[in-house]
């Protein structure tokens, strides 16, 4: 089933590239005939191309050719398909540009350091909120607030602050990131089954022992699918994140390619983004499974 | 109701069984209770969950405490161990007030609550190691009483791979590994059933037998209470008091056939008659449904007597 459900998409794509008369807006000329501004080549629309035919038939003048085709905005699964491939071989127009797997680097360590960055105070701080009446109360209220701002309207000054290359960039994913991130945790930890600490307080556990050896390992498998959707988030700021002060990364490679109209490249490289991000959740998703053998799996009681 | 077979009283007991419970009184005193008093505030106002409960409970003597529900007997037994805290009175054990959780009272829940990042060898070094122990003297002792639980096999083994029976036997070794002055236990095969829980009883009493440890076990089964205790603590509800303390007039060693002798059955109603009193004061039966005839009088069914 997770194949067809992938495949659906692709049908979809696949009947309106290349079934003529389904959509097809455009013509592409391939003889301009006696039509003075149409080159081979040219996508025009279909209107304007059946009026020039009707008048060149009507003056008995060489009539103009072309097929059928859909905007260049819309390309073909097959183009796609070697964008993927000449995406990566082909240099970039400039010398200073970049390469687009090094604009994949470039993306792949902001989102890392921002996520990490994050992870490092929310994880903690998280898990103490979770744990401790006296935290949740001091740390909630303001988070509360703060996680409405939206983390994109800090660009500006994210820019101003930490200049215009990757800091503020990694400070937009932190911003969107760390609130989500403490409440998403402590809520994870409150739902730790008290009669768990209950039973290791009567087995001599004291307070530091209670969280290090009974909180903690207690939420670590529910904290961790936690973080899995954290990080899947965290790509959504990057997009974001990429615009402000110099674009760079993933989303200057998609702008770029869109200013030249390599539509091809510009659907290759979101792709990529789709495929890192599902790539990383499957390979955390069976990592976790090795880390945490204790978690019943599936339907198994 | 009419009694079939013409029943002892419960309080007659044979010169054995009496000459044991002189015996068993002049044991010291494992834990006692004195003038223990709960109170809970709620938007309804305050309600009195437990009031004025007195016993003791003597060395390596076998408690179990009966009640209707909603009598406390949590409350109690969470109180006895520290995880809530008393409005009035003392807790007394050896001699000492205790407040809070301690490793002295080990407690065995009915939800198991092992913990299911830790195998079960790992789950009985937990409270060794919260006391001190080193990992391979730990390791070592752990050994002993898992084997003592019959589980040797599965020391490697994480709690969700386990029955249920095996789980709470799991949970008693853990709870003993502390070596606890008494070991609580609160409905602790509740959720267990029939023949699993026979099964558990016997153990218990093996090990209660063999290990210098005393026991107070909560639970809603008269079959069960009679079978395991020395002695039975009835609660009653609203407030919780103590009703009455019943010596079982059941000689020990106990098994399975006592459970129809004329003792076992005595008592049984006894406590019949302690915890289901006829309820016809507030105007209706509780035990009936308000029921009318369903079934038309020409069914092919006509009566189902």
């Amino acid at each position: 089933m997770t194949a067809v459900s992938f495949l659906l998409p692709l049908l979809l794509w696949c009947l309106f590239s290349y079934v003529p008369w389904l959509w097809h807006p455009k013509v592409e000329i391939s003889e301009p005939g006696s039509v003075s501004y149409f080159k081979a080549g040219m996508l025009v629309d279909r209107e304007l191309f059946n009026k020039e035919t009707l008048k060149a038939q009507e003056a008995s003048k060489v009539v103009p050719q072309g097929t059928p085709a859909n905007p260049i905005y819309l390309p073909a699964p097959h183009e796609v398909g070697e964008a993927f491939y000449t995406a990566f071989t082909t240099p970039p127009k400039r010398r200073t540009e970049k390469w687009l797997h090094e604009s994949l680097w470039d993306s792949v360590q902001v989102i890392f350091w921002g996520f990490f960055l994050s992870s490092l105070v929310g994880v903690p701080l998280g898990i103490l909120a979770g744990t401790y009446d006296f935290f949740s109360r001091l740390f909630e209220p303001f988070i509360e607030f703060f996680r409405y701002l939206p983390a994109p309207a800090f660009g500006a000054l994210a820019v101003a602050i930490l200049g215009i290359h990757h800091a503020p960039k990694i400070a937009i994913i932190f911003i969107g990131t760390f609130f989500q991130q403490v409440l998403v945790i402590a809520n994870t930890t409150r739902k730790l089954d008290p009669s768990l600490l209950e039973a290791a307080q009567t087995l001599g556990a004291k307070n530091k022992a209670l969280l290090f050896r009974v909180v903690v390992p207690g939420v670590l498998p529910d904290l961790y699918r936690d973080m899995r959707i954290l990080l899947g988030w965290a790509w959504t700021y990057l997009i974001v994140a990429e615009l402000i002060g110099t674009s760079s990364g993933i989303t200057w490679f998609i702008t770029q390619q869109a200013r030249y109209k390599n539509f091809d490249n510009v659907f290759a490289a979101i792709m990529i983004i789709g495929i890192i991000g599902l790539a990383t959740d499957l390979l955390l998703a069976w990592l976790g499974k090795r880390m945490f053998p204790w978690q019943r799996q599936g339907a198994k009681a | 109701m009419k009694h079939l077979l013409d029943l002892p009283s419960y309080l007659e007991q044979d010169d054995e069984v009496r000459d044991r419970f002189d015996r068993l009184k002049k044991r010291p005193v494992a834990l006692s209770v004195e003038h223990l008093g709960k109170e809970f505030e709620t938007p309804q106002g305050t309600v009195t969950a437990l009031q004025d409960i007195n016993f003791k409970v003597h060395k390596r003597e076998f408690v179990c405490v009966i009640g209707p529900s909603g009598c406390g007997k949590s409350t109690l037994i969470r109180i006895l161990a520290g995880l809530e805290s008393q409005t009035t009175g003392e807790v007394m054990l050896d001699g000492k007030a205790v407040h809070g959780p301690g490793p002295d009272r080990g407690m065995v829940f009915q939800g198991y609550t092992l913990f299911p990042w830790l195998t079960v060898k790992k789950n009985v070094m937990f409270g060794l190691e919260q006391s001190g122990h080193g990992k391979v003297a730990a390791s070592d002792e752990a050994r002993q009483w898992i084997d003592l639980v019959g589980l040797s096999k599965f020391e490697n083994s994480y709690p969700h791979q386990l029955s249920g029976g095996m789980k709470q036997r799991v949970a008693i070794a853990r709870a003993l590994a502390n070596q606890p002055r008494i070991l609580l236990m609160d409905e602790p095969y509740g959720a267990l059933d029939a023949q699993t829980r026979a099964r558990m009883q016997a153990y218990l009493m093996e090990i209660w037998q063999n290990i210098d440890i005393t026991i107070l076990f909560i639970t809603h089964d008269l079959d069960e209470a009679i079978y395991l205790a020395d002695r039975i603590l009835v609660l009653k509800a609203h407030p919780g008091e103590v009703q009455e303390i019943i010596e079982v007039p059941v000689p020990q060693p106990r098994s399975p056939e006592q459970l129809l002798s004329p003792e076992f059955l005595a008592t049984k109603k006894r406590l019949e008659e302690l915890i289901h009193p006829d309820q016809e004061e507030d105007g209706t039966n509780s035990d009936h449904l308000n029921m009318v005839r369903m079934v038309p009088v020409d069914h092919e069914v006509e009566s189902v007597f």
